[in-house]
């Protein structure tokens, strides 16, 4: 067992966990925040992306003590006082999701592009979208909301 | 995934003293812990050796360039250092697997498990590397030994990578569309007295295509290898490429890279 200290999304916790515990785990069963999703488990779907300081990551190929003292946030965490993030009204605007699935690893990871590229092109958008499978919209749509998510941001 | 206890050593004398014949060595992690989720690997002891902070880094002399063996992907591929030094080593690491695989996967993790399909081992044979480690230096051409394999013996931890820096070099990679794995990667690198042309992904392990590399040193142009025959024979075949498909895109990507140069 291993004591996990984390500061997720601007809150701080602490608990007990097996050594073997991966980050997703950590967040869905141990915080209840289930908004992080595992899609393929075998990390090329990008379903479970959060960011850890600031860089996106997945967290289901990712140990919970490897990010030991690090600042967390998850699709949870990007809302403000009630009003969605730019990226989450872009998605909503644009229908830029069907199922929902892998939208909470969509919108993580596509926020993670706007903090480093100010007006990706559609060709940026998608090969950073790489590691983010949807089965449902064909990604038309997605790459519209980074789109319009980057004029609000 | 099986349980296992789990270390983060400050310095490489502890972490050597905690590895058995049941430990693995944890950087990235994007290859290690998909295989333990899988039950490809299990282990007793992880250790993780991302504090041991001299590990990590990139140094610039003036004949060759030193990525530390926990360097990020990233770290490789926006270092105006080795955009300056080496583009296509920057170019082949932004291209590895999708971006958040680049923030975590390192380059000694990559080539201490030389998976088949990898990228970097292509660079560290076409670029003469020298990889470090906390018991010796090991060419490059007789650190990779097989599929999956490497001269690493128990214990032993790359420490760095040293890459000679050449005067051109350009790498060519047809991905797989969902892993991002090479299904074919060409490395070639031009040196002041010889043309390496390395070759990832069409075999058990990667390698220099002699013939293509041969007809590039005594003259470095397309026309050169333009009629080359690359055998498929020994060649991988699976649901993605059959080893002559394979044996058309070396041919096609080894020019495509001297094009580029």
């Amino acid at each position: 067992m291993t004591k996990i200290t984390l500061e997720v999304n601007g809150k701080k916790v602490s608990k007990e966990v097996p050594d073997h515990t991966l980050l997703s785990v950590f967040l869905r069963d141990n915080l209840n925040l289930t908004g992080t999703h595992v899609g393929c488990d075998t990390s090329q779907c990008g379903a479970c992306v959060v960011h850890v300081n600031g860089k996106s990551i997945k967290s289901c190929s990712t140990l919970a003590a490897d990010v030991e003292g690090s600042k967390v946030t998850t699709i949870e965490g990007l809302a403000k006082d009630g009003k969605l993030h730019p990226m989450q009204a872009a998605f909503k605007k644009t229908h830029g999701l069907q199922c929902g699935y892998c939208t909470p690893g969509m919108v993580m990871s596509a926020v993670d592009l706007l903090q480093t590229k100010k007006n990706p092109s559609d060709q940026e958008i998608r090969e950073w979208l790489e590691g983010n499978i949807c089965r449902c919209t064909g990604y038309q749509n997605i790459v519209a909301a980074v789109k319009e998510a980057a004029t609000k941001m | 995934m099986k349980s296992f206890n789990y270390h983060a050593p400050k310095d490489v004398k502890d972490a050597s003293k905690l590895a058995s014949s049941s430990s693995a060595f944890l950087a990235g992690g994007m290859t290690t812990i998909p295989s333990m989720k899988l039950g490809l690997a299990s282990y007793k002891d992880v250790i993780d050796i991302k504090n041991i902070k001299k590990l990590s880094g990139i140094k610039v002399s003036g004949k060759t360039v030193t990525v530390g063996a926990t360097t990020k992907h990233v770290e490789v591929a926006e270092s105006k250092d080795v955009k300056k030094a080496i583009p296509a080593l920057a170019k082949l690491a932004g291209n590895i697997g999708d971006a958040q695989v680049r923030n975590r996967g390192t380059i000694g993790g990559s080539i201490s498990n030389n998976d088949p399909s990898a990228c970097y081992p292509s660079a560290c044979m076409a670029l003469n590397a020298v990889i470090h480690t906390n018991k010796r230096k090991i060419e490059a051409e007789k650190f990779f030994t097989g599929m999956f394999e490497t001269a690493l013996k128990s214990g032993e931890l790359v420490e760095a990578v040293e890459f000679e820096i050449p005067e051109k070099a350009d790498y060519q990679k047809h991905p797989n569309p969902a892993s991002r794995y090479a299904i074919i990667g060409v490395f070639v690198a031009k040196h002041k007295k010889d043309v390496n042309v390395a070759v990832t992904g069409a075999k058990s392990c990667v390698y220099i295509d002699k013939d293509l590399s041969k007809k590039l040193s005594s003259n470095f142009s397309l026309s050169a290898i333009e009629g080359a025959e690359v055998k498929s024979s020994g060649m991988n075949s699976d649901m993605h490429a059959s080893a002559e498909y394979r044996a058309n895109l070396v041919s096609l990507y080894a020019k495509k890279a001297v094009e580029a140069c």
